[in-house]
C-alpha cells in the first residue's frame, strides 16, 4: 500500500461502488453530448430564421421538437449524473470512515496516546468530509467538462476549421492565468489555515477555561491575544481570498476576449470579408458563439474544481496515514487465557516507554492467590506503567509477565484483560444511560443485577434522583466526580473479576460513602487478588505485599513490617508522615 | 441582522462601493450579446469590416473594465469582511468575559469557543460572499430582462412563466434543503464528540473489550452522515437539472415565437440572438445564486447563534471600588447568605455566617456536595448570592471591581488546568510581573521546585496539551506555584492536595505556614485531619451550616464534624488528604 500513490488509493477505494461509478460515467457522457447538441440545434434553428418574409416554419417546428427532446433528456442525463455521483461520492467517504474507525479500534494504546486529540478528530470528522465536497464536485464537474471541451471543439472543427483552431489557440492563456493565481494563493491559504488553526487552539484554551482566566484576572490579556491572532488572520484571509477570488473574473476577461475574438473574425466571415477564413452563415456564428462560451465555461470550472480537488486529496493523504497505520499484531490464533486463579508473576521484567528514560528494570516479584498488594510511591513514580504492562496497553521490552501460570503475551488480550477490574482515576462513562454503563462488563446483566450492584456503592440513591432514574442518559458533565466514581465501582462490581486494580479510585467521593465503599471493596477482594494504588496509610497498612515504586522502577517489596524494620526507602516515607503530622 | 449591520457600518463605503463595481461589471456583460446583434444587424448585413472591428473594440473595451470592476469588488469584498470579522470577534470576546459563571454555564463554554471561530468566521464568509456574489446573479437576471423587454415586449413575456418556474423551483429547494443541511451539521457534531468519546476512553473500552461495539457506534454515525449526504445531493441534483430543463424550454419558446416575430418584421435576426444570449445569462447566474443558498443558510445559523449570545446580558456587573488602603475590617465577612444554583431546588448554601481576618486559616469540611466550592466561587464573585450580604475588608462585594476583588485572592481549583506554554508562562498567568526570582521563590513553597530543576529548560521547558508530560501531582503542585506568585492576601485552596503523596503534603503544608504567614487561606477539604490546626473550621452539611469553631470546640459540640473525624479515624487515623 505505501509505494501507491494517493489517486491509487482513492482509486481503488472508489472502484468498490462500481456500479454508481459507471452509472456516473456514462451518464456524464450522455448529458455532454445532448448539452452539446443543444447549441447545434439552436443554431439550425436560427438559420431558418433570415429575415422578415423569410422563415422557413416547417424544419423550424421539427428542429425545434428536436431540441425539446434533446433538452428534456439532457436534464435527466444531468439530474442522474448528479444523483450517482453524489451517492458515489459518499460511499467512497462512508468506507474510508469505516477503515479508521477499524483502524482505531486495532492500533496499540501508544499511537493513541501519542496523537493529538485534535488531530485524529479533525481527520474522521472534517477530513472525510473534504473528500466528499471536493469528490462531488470533482466528479460531476469534470467527467462533463471534458466531454464538453472535446465535444464543442469537435463541433467548432465541423463548423469552421480556422475559428477553432483561434479558439485553441487562444484557451491555453486562460488556463495559464488561472494556474499562476493558484499557485500564488496556495502559499496565502496555507497561512490562513494554520492562523485557523492557532485561533482554535486559543478558543479552546482561554475560552473553555474561561473561570480559569477570569480568576486570574487575565481577561484583557486574553483579549490582547486574540485580537493579534484576529489581525494576522485579516491579513492572510484578505490576502488569500482576494486572490483566489480573481480567479473567476480573470478567466472570464480572457473568455471575453475570445469571444469578443471569435465573433469579430466570425462576423467578418459571416461577411464574406475574409476569404481565408471560409464561409460562415449567421446561424453557424451563433452556434459557434454558444460553443465558444460552453467550451470556456468547463476551463473556468476546472480551475476550481482542481484546487477543490487539491485539497480534497490533501486530506485524503491526511486519512490513509491513519487507515494505513500499524496495527497490533492479530492474535486470532492464540489461545483464550484460561481462568484459574489470581495469581500473577513478573519475571525480569524491563520497560521504559522512550530508550532514554528507564522505568521498570528487571522486576521479578510473585503474587500469588488472593493477595492484597498496595503499591506506593511518590507522584510521576510510574504506577500506571504497571497498569499498562498488566492490562497489556504496552508491552514489556524484556521479560515476561504471567497470570495463572500462563505468559500473557502468548494469549488473546481480549482474554487477558477479561481477568480485570479496574477503576481507574479518570472515570470513563459514555453517553448513554445510567444503566448501559453499570453494565458495560456485561452486556446481558438483568436490571435486578444493575439496582444490586448499584444498591451495593450506596450510588441507588443519587441514581433514583435522576430526572429517568435509570434510564437517564448521562455525559461527561453530568454527574460530580463522586458520583461517577461510585458507578465506575458498580460496572466493575458487576463483572466479577478475578483480579481487582485500584488506582487512587477513592480520593474523590467524601469519606461517609468511602468507607462504605470501602467496605463492599472489602467483600469484593475476600479471597480475589488486587492491586490498590493508593496514598491512604491505613489501605497501605492493611496490605499482604506492599511494592514501592520510585522513578518507575519498584525499589521495595515486602509488607509494612517488614520494610519498616528493612529502614530503606519506604521507611523513610512512611517516617515523614509522622514528621509531618507532628509538626502540625 | 441590526448587530451585523452595524459591525458592517464603519465599512459602508467598501459595502456600497464593492457591489457597485460589480454592477457595473454585470451591466457591461449585458451589453456584450447587444454588441454582437449589431454586428450581426449591421456588420455582417452591410458586409462592412471597419464596423466589425469597431465593435470587436467595444467588446474588447468591455470585457477589460469588466475584468477592473470585478478586481475593485473582490478586494473590497474580502476587506470588508474580514476586518467585519476581526471587529465582531473582538467586540464577542469583550462581552463574554463580562460573563458571571451563572451564563458560563447555562450557555456552555464549548459552544462560546465554537461561537468565536466557526461561526464568526462562517458569518464573515457570509458577508464576503453577499458583497461579492449576491449582487450580481439577481442583477444579471434582472439586467437581461430589462434588456430584453427593450428588445422586444411581445418576446420577453415568455421570460414570465419561466421566470416564476424558477424561482419556484429555488423556493422549493431552499425550504427543503435547509434542515437536510441542519441535520448533517448536527450528524458530524455527533461523530466528534463519539470519537472523541472512544478515544478518551481507549483503556476503558478494551479492558472490556468492547471494540467491535464502539465501532458499531461510529459506523451508525457514518451511516447516518451517509444518508443526510443523499437526501442534500437529491436537491442539488434537481436544482441542476431543473433550470436547465425550465431555461432551455423557455429558449425553444423564444425560438418559435421569435420566428414569428422576425417573419412579420418586428424583430431582427440579430436581436433573436440577442435574446437567446440573454436565456443563457439568467440559467448561468441562477445556477451561481442557487449554489450559495448552502452558504447563506450556514450564515444565517451562525448570525442567530452568536446573536443568541450577545444578546446574553450578565446577571451582575462590577462595581468601581478599589480596595481601601487601611482598614481593620475582616477581610471577608459573610452574613446570613443564602444561594442556590440556577436551575436547582434546593440552595447550595443556606443561612452562612462567617468571617475572616488576614493571617487566619479557615478550614471548609463536609460531604460530597455539601456546598464547599460554592463558598469558594461566592467569595470570587463568580456567583451573587440571593440573599444575605457578603462584605469584603467592609464593604459589600458587589461594590469592588473585578481586579480588584480578584487580585488580591489566589486560587488553587480542584482541577489542575495548566495551558500550552513553557512553566513560566503558566506561572505568570497568576502575576504576569513575576521575576524569575519570585517564580522559583513560589515553586518552592509549592514544593515544585525539584521537578522543574530537573526538567531539560527548565522555567523554559514546554508543557503539552493540557500538561500531559507531568504527573498528577506535579500538575496540582504547579497551580499551587500559579496561585502562591500572585503573593495574595487571600488563598483558596479546594481541595487542592488529592493528589499529593502524604510527605509532600506535609512538606507544602508547613512551607505554607512559614511562608505564607500573613496570607489569609481558606482550605476546603472532606477529611478533618487536613483541617485540624486552622483557627476555625466551618462544617457544612447539605448547605447549611452545622458548625463553626476550632478542632477541639467541634469535636464537643457538632455532631456531625464528630462524625467526620472518627470515620477518618477508623481508617487508621493519620490520614493524609
Amino acid at each position: 500500500m505505501k509505494s501507491k500513490s494517493i489517486y491509487q488509493k482513492l482509486w481503488s477505494v472508489l472502484s468498490d461502488s462500481r456500479i454508481h461509478l459507471i452509472l456516473t460515467a456514462v451518464f456524464g457522457v450522455a448529458g455532454g453530448i445532448l448539452s452539446l447538441l443543444v447549441p447545434i440545434l439552436i443554431g439550425d434553428a436560427v438559420d431558418c430564421v433570415l429575415g422578415a418574409d423569410a422563415v422557413s416554419f416547417d424544419p423550424l417546428q421539427k428542429i425545434l421538437l428536436r431540441l425539446a427532446i434533446a433538452v428534456v433528456a439532457g436534464a435527466l442525463m444531468q439530474w442522474g449524473m448528479h444523483r450517482c455521483a453524489n451517492r458515489l461520492a459518499l460511499r467512497t467517504v462512508r468506507t474510508l470512515r469505516y477503515y479508521v474507525f477499524e483502524k482505531l479500534g486495532k492500533v496499540p494504546v501508544s499511537y493513541i496516546d501519542r496523537q493529538p486529540r485534535g488531530e485524529v478528530l479533525q481527520t474522521a470528522v472534517n477530513d472525510a468530509e473534504l473528500i466528499s465536497d471536493g469528490l462531488i464536485q470533482g466528479l460531476a464537474s469534470l467527467l462533463s467538462g471534458i466531454v464538453t471541451i472535446i465535444g464543442t471543439f469537435v463541433m467548432m472543427l465541423t463548423i469552421n476549421v480556422p475559428i477553432a483552431l483561434l479558439v485553441v489557440l487562444l484557451t491555453p492563456i486562460s488556463m495559464l492565468a488561472a494556474g499562476g493565481i493558484a499557485k500564488r494563493c496556495h502559499n496565502s491559504f496555507a497561512v490562513q489555515s494554520k492562523l485557523r488553526g492557532s485561533l482554535s487552539s486559543f478558543a479552546e484554551e482561554e475560552i473553555g477555561n474561561m473561570e480559569l482566566v477570569q480568576a486570574f484576572c487575565g481577561e484583557e490579556t486574553a483579549q490582547k491575544r486574540q485580537a493579534e491572532i484576529s489581525q494576522q488572520l485579516c491579513d492572510a484571509g484578505i490576502r488569500a481570498t482576494f486572490f483566489s477570488a480573481l480567479v473567476n473574473p480573470t478567466t472570464r476577461f480572457v473568455n471575453s476576449l475570445l469571444y469578443a475574438a471569435v465573433g469579430t473574425v466570425g462576423a467578418l466571415a459571416a461577411a464574406e470579408l475574409i476569404p481565408a477564413l471560409g464561409v460562415i452563415t449567421v446561424g453557424e456564428l451563433t452556434a459557434f458563439l454558444t460553443y465558444c462560451n460552453q467550451y470556456t465555461k468547463p476551463f473556468n470550472e476546472i480551475s476550481g474544481v482542481i484546487a477543490e480537488l487539491q485539497n480534497a486529496l490533501a486530506s485524503a493523504k491526511r486519512v490513509f496515514d491513519v487507515i494505513e497505520a500499524e496495527a497490533e499484531p492479530s492474535d486470532e490464533d492464540l489461545p483464550v487465557l484460561s481462568h484459574t486463579d489470581g495469581s500473577i508473576a513478573f519475571d525480569d521484567v524491563s520497560f521504559s516507554y522512550t530508550p532514554e528514560q528507564k522505568l521498570l528494570q528487571n522486576i521479578t516479584l510473585s503474587i500469588p492467590d488472593g493477595q492484597k498488594v498496595a503499591v506506593v510511591g511518590p507522584t510521576g513514580c510510574g504506577k500506571t506503567t504497571l497498569i499498562n504492562l498488566l492490562l497489556r496497553f504496552y508491552e514489556p521490552k524484556s521479560g515476561t509477565i504471567a497470570l495463572s501460570g500462563q505468559p500473557i503475551a502468548g494469549c488473546t488480550r481480549d482474554s487477558v484483560r477479561e481477568a480485570y477490574g479496574m477503576v481507574l482515576q479518570d472515570t470513563w462513562l459514555f453517553g448513554g444511560t445510567v444503566a448501559e454503563n453499570i453494565a458495560y462488563g456485561r452486556e446481558n446483566a438483568t436490571r435486578e443485577e444493575i439496582i444490586a450492584a448499584a444498591k451495593e456503592v450506596r450510588a441507588h440513591g443519587f441514581i433514583k434522583r435522576l430526572p429517568q432514574g435509570y434510564d437517564t442518559v448521562i455525559s461527561m458533565d453530568s454527574l460530580s466526580q463522586g458520583q461517577r466514581q461510585l458507578l465506575s465501582v458498580a460496572r466493575v462490581l458487576l463483572t466479577d473479576p478475578e483480579i481487582l486494580i485500584l488506582d487512587e479510585a477513592t480520593s474523590s467521593i467524601d469519606l461517609r460513602t468511602e468507607v462504605r465503599v470501602r467496605q463492599a471493596f472489602d467483600r469484593l477482594t475476600e479471597g480475589r487478588t488486587s492491586i490498590m494504588i493508593a496514598h491512604r496509610l491505613a489501605t497501605i497498612r492493611n496490605a499482604d505485599l506492599i511494592l514501592v515504586m520510585k522513578d518507575g522502577n519498584i525499589i521495595e517489596h515486602g509488607t509494612h513490617d517488614a520494610l519498616v524494620r528493612k529502614d530503606g526507602f519506604y521507611a523513610g516515607l512512611y517516617r515523614s508522615q509522622f514528621a509531618g503530622q507532628a509538626a502540625q | 441582522m441590526k448587530r451585523v449591520l452595524h459591525f458592517l457600518k464603519p465599512y459602508r463605503a467598501g459595502c456600497i462601493i464593492g457591489p457597485f463595481f460589480k454592477l457595473l461589471e454585470a451591466i457591461f456583460e449585458l451589453i456584450v450579446p447587444l454588441v454582437m446583434a449589431k454586428i450581426i444587424d449591421v456588420g455582417i448585413r452591410d458586409q462592412d469590416k471597419s464596423y466589425i472591428l469597431k465593435m470587436c473594440l467595444v467588446l474588447g473595451v468591455l470585457a477589460l473594465c469588466g475584468l477592473t470592476f470585478a478586481v475593485i469588488c473582490q478586494y473590497l469584498s474580502a476587506q470588508t469582511a474580514f476586518r467585519f470579522g476581526r471587529d465582531f470577534r473582538a467586540a464577542f470576546h469583550k462581552h463574554i468575559s463580562r460573563f458571571t459563571h451563572a451564563e458560563l454555564d447555562r450557555i456552555g463554554t464549548a459552544k462560546l469557543a465554537t461561537c468565536l471561530t466557526n461561526d464568526i468566521t462562517q458569518m464573515q464568509t457570509g458577508v464576503n460572499m453577499f458583497l461579492r456574489l449576491a449582487m450580481r446573479s439577481p442583477f444579471l437576471v434582472a439586467g437581461a430582462l430589462v434588456m430584453a423587454f427593450s428588445i422586444d415586449l411581445k418576446l420577453s413575456l415568455i421570460f414570465l412563466p419561466v421566470t416564476i418556474l424558477i424561482a419556484l423551483l429555488l423556493t422549493y429547494i431552499m425550504y427543503g434543503s435547509v434542515p437536510v443541511y441542519q441535520r448533517l451539521q448536527a450528524g458530524l457534531e455527533q461523530l466528534y464528540t463519539r470519537m472523541r468519546e472512544s478515544l478518551d476512553g481507549v483503556r476503558v473500552i478494551r479492558a472490556f473489550a468492547r471494540q467491535k461495539e464502539s465501532e458499531g457506534k461510529l459506523r451508525a454515525d457514518a451511516d447516518h452522515l451517509f444518508d443526510c449526504g443523499v437526501a442534500a445531493g437529491k436537491f442539488s441534483a434537481l436544482l441542476n437539472g431543473g433550470t436547465f430543463l425550465i431555461l432551455n424550454l423557455g429558449i425553444v419558446a423564444v425560438l418559435w415565437t421569435g420566428g414569428k416575430q422576425v417573419d412579420t418584421g418586428r424583430l431582427t435576426v440579430g436581436e433573436l440572438t440577442a435574446f437567446v444570449n440573454y436565456m443563457n445569462q439568467i440559467l448561468i447566474a441562477l445556477v451561481a445564486l442557487a449554489n450559495l443558498i448552502v452558504v447563506f443558510t450556514k450564515t444565517a445559523a451562525s448570525i442567530s447563534r452568536v446573536n443568541a449570545v450577545m444578546d446574553t446580558e450578565p446577571s451582575f456587573t462590577e462595581g468601581e471600588r478599589t480596595l481601601p488602603d487601611q482598614t481593620d475590617a475582616p477581610l471577608f465577612d459573610f452574613q446570613n447568605v443564602t444561594f442556590t444554583y440556577a436551575g436547582s431546588d434546593a440552595p447550595s448554601l443556606s443561612d452562612i455566617t462567617v468571617s475572616l481576618r488576614a493571617g487566619e486559616t479557615l478550614g471548609i469540611i463536609g460531604t460530597t456536595g455539601s456546598g464547599k466550592s460554592t463558598f469558594l466561587h461566592l467569595l470570587q464573585r463568580f456567583y451573587e448570592a440571593d440573599s444575605g450580604e457578603i462584605s469584603v475588608l467592609g464593604n459589600p462585594i458587589s461594590e469592588y471591581r473585578y481586579s480588584a476583588l480578584r487580585g488580591m485572592i489566589g486560587v488553587v481549583p480542584q482541577q489542575s488546568v495548566l495551558f500550552m506554554g513553557t512553566v513560566r508562562d503558566n506561572l505568570r498567568r497568576g502575576n504576569p510581573d513575576a521575576t524569575d526570582a519570585e517564580i522559583w521563590a513560589a515553586l518552592r513553597t509549592a514544593q515544585a521546585e525539584e521537578f522543574v530543576q530537573k526538567m531539560a529548560d527548565g522555567l523554559d521547558s514546554v508543557l503539552a496539551e493540557g500538561g500531559k508530560n507531568l504527573s498528577g501531582g506535579q500538575r496540582q503542585r504547579l497551580t499551587i506555584a500559579r496561585a502562591l506568585v500572585r503573593k495574595p492576601r487571600l488563598l483558596l485552596l479546594d481541595d487542592s492536595m488529592s493528589a499529593l503523596d502524604f510527605a509532600t503534603d506535609a512538606a507544602l503544608r508547613a512551607a505554607l505556614r512559614t511562608d505564607l504567614s500573613d496570607t489569609a487561606v481558606v482550605m476546603v477539604s472532606q477529611r478533618a485531619t487536613s483541617l485540624m490546626h486552622a483557627d476555625r473550621i466551618l462544617v457544612l452539611d447539605d448547605g447549611e451550616q452545622v458548625g463553626l469553631g476550632t478542632h477541639e470546640e467541634l469535636l464537643k459540640s457538632c455532631e456531625e464534624y464528630l462524625a467526620i473525624y472518627h470515620l477518618g479515624q477508623m481508617d487508621g487515623g493519620k490520614e493524609n488528604v
